[in-house]
């Protein structure tokens, strides 16, 4: 089950990121994660919204450029080796990651969400799943 | 002692100078009309024959010519000579239409070197000089100007064309080049560098810059002047009318001489077209008295400009312009490269992007800063970076192919490129000229 995330296109300069969390407060979107990227002139937000579909409708309606993204989440302990174990699994698998970051549980405090982005998704959760690893649903994130 | 290359022509009175003009010009339309059908059909819409014309006050009666009507007869449709007699063409950067493919005939060659040669003597220049050309060479005009009016003139050539810095500082200083051609902007670039390894102004063998092809200030002229320890020249020309050398400075530098016995110079109001008296600003307008293979008749050139017939103190009798104070049209004259905004429309098109667009032209350390923004869309936009940045490089690539220059690209966010009245403001041009 992957999770979509919002990739959000931001100018590399003052304010501009601040106006997209006006733009998702205003709409009542809490990010569940959030993750930045950028370039020498343009940056990327990546965010995990709790309302996907009102989040994008809200930021084209305010004139952003958002796309959908399929990214897998897999809770991890929240203890020493817990993102070791995860990546030598995904090694194993043959898993080719793009980029990653973390946000919290809704679990609490011992567990940590891993989000990844990777070449194939659904190749990527299979081989992963044939494991015993199982990627968290839109909603457990 | 004020030195000239054609004296007996530089310094002519009035009258001969009239004369010449008179006379050249009866024999001009007669072969034109002769030879170019399209200047024909225009002069016949017009209502005027080549009997009209019986000195140069006639020249009022004689339709213009512009960039579009180049467009409408290129290749070969203003050509006024069997292509067997040509030697060469220049050209200018830019499309069909937008780029401008000038023939000549040894004729026209040796005219435009001459009026070069007059140049680089007003300069100082003589046999005795060595002459470092850093102008582009190729289809630019600058290049392939200065370089045969320096052999006219006898002086030692150095070809460096543009560019290599490195190598063009060697030469100066080890070949003791006294004098340099290039864009005034490349001039400043070349001083700071050379300031950076070191040689000040006494050091530096240069004694005189003959700069065009881009407008400059007095200002960037002092501080040129005062970093390479020399005096510097404006010289201006158009591909069309044949290339630098059209008009040049003298020592006064007080306006620039037009070669008025080949080029005829006329202010006309650019609304209604009608001539304006001496001392007036409007559009230049440039008719080729003798030129063969493209003899431009009335061209309007889109700068704004003053003429003065006043007497010169250098001597020469020859009509003065003032440096252009802007053009008519859209042209921007960015690193001495014509561009022309929707040059950069067509590539953002080709490449399948909308055209919101903004450039942004700024002067820093003298030279020219040329930034592109572009609007980004959603079709563009993907989560995957180097996809977005292989595309902005794949954007400035297709520039730098249509332009001849390079600029930089920036991807910025969706309805931010001003807008004032609903209309896009295309050109923010922060240099101040």
């Amino acid at each position: 089950m992957s999770v979509k995330q919002i990739s959000v296109f931001l100018e590399n300069r003052p304010g501009m990121l601040s106006q997209l969390t006006t733009e998702l407060a205003a709409s009542g979107i809490n990010m569940r994660a959030l993750s930045l990227a950028e370039t020498k002139d343009f940056g990327i937000a990546r965010i995990i919204a709790d309302d996907t579909l009102k989040a994008m409708h809200d930021l084209k309606a305010g004139g952003f450029v958002a796309s959908l993204t399929p990214v897998l989440a897999y809770e991890i302990p929240n203890e020493a080796g817990g993102l070791d174990r995860l990546l030598k699994t995904m090694t194993e698998s043959n898993v080719n990651i793009e980029y990653m970051y973390s946000c919290l549980s809704l679990r609490g405090n011992s567990r940590a969400v891993m989000v990844f982005r990777v070449s194939d998704t659904e190749k990527a959760e299979s081989a992963l799943l044939s494991r015993g690893l199982h990627a968290l649903s839109q909603e457990e994130i | 002692m004020e030195r000239y290359y054609q004296p007996e022509i530089e310094t002519a009175s009035r009258e001969r100078i009239i004369e010449i003009q008179n006379e050249k010009l009866v024999k001009q339309i007669r072969r034109v009309w002769d030879a170019v059908p399209y200047y024909r059909k225009k002069m016949m819409d017009a209502g005027v024959t080549p009997d009209d014309i019986k000195s140069i006050e006639d020249i009022k009666k004689l339709p213009f010519l512009s960039k579009s009507d180049l467009r409408d007869s290129y290749p070969y449709g203003m050509l006024a000579m069997p292509l067997s007699e040509c030697v060469r063409i220049q050209s200018t950067s830019g499309t069909t239409g937008k780029r401008v493919v000038a023939f000549y005939t040894q004729h026209d060659l040796d005219l435009w070197e001459d009026c070069c040669a007059r140049a680089i003597v007003a300069a100082g220049g003589s046999k005795e000089d060595v002459c470092q050309v850093a102008y582009g060479y190729g289809l630019f005009t600058g290049g392939a100007g200065l370089h045969g009016g320096s052999h006219k003139v006898g002086c030692l050539t150095v070809p460096t064309s543009s560019g290599n810095t490195e190598r063009q500082i060697m030469f100066i200083m080890d070949l003791k080049a006294t004098i340099l051609c290039c864009t005034p902007s490349y001039a400043s670039y070349l001083g700071e560098a050379m300031k950076e390894m070191g040689y000040g102004p006494d050091d530096i063998p240069l004694k005189a810059g003959i700069f065009g092809a881009e407008p400059w200030s007095e200002e960037m002229r002092r501080s040129i002047q005062d970093t390479l320890g020399i005096k510097a020249y404006d010289i201006y020309g158009l591909t069309e009318i044949s290339g630098p050398g059209v008009a040049f400075e003298c020592s006064e530098q007080h306006g620039m001489h037009i070669n008025e016995d080949h080029f005829y110079a006329e202010i006309i109001d650019p609304d209604t077209g009608e001539p304006l008296p001496e001392g007036s600003q409007g559009e230049l307008v440039f008719t080729c008295l003798d030129k063969e293979a493209f003899p431009m008749i009335r061209y309007r050139t889109r700068d704004i400009c003053v003429l003065t017939r006043e007497p010169c103190s250098c001597g020469r009798t020859h009509v003065r312009m003032r440096k252009p104070q802007g053009r008519t049209d859209d042209m921007l004259i960015i690193r001495g490269v014509n561009v022309f905004p929707s040059q950069i429309e067509t590539v953002l098109l080709n490449q399948g992007y909308a055209p919101n667009y903004q450039i942004l032209v700024d002067r820093v350390n003298n030279t020219d800063t040329f930034e592109v923004r572009v609007e980004m869309t959603p079709e563009m936009f993907t989560d995957n970076i180097g996809e977005i940045t292989e595309r902005q490089s794949k954007l400035s690539e297709g520039l730098l192919s249509m332009l001849g220059i390079k600029a930089k690209v920036s991807l910025v966010a969706p309805k931010t490129i001003t807008r004032s009245e609903g209309k896009a403001v295309r050109v923010i041009d922060n240099r101040k000229i």
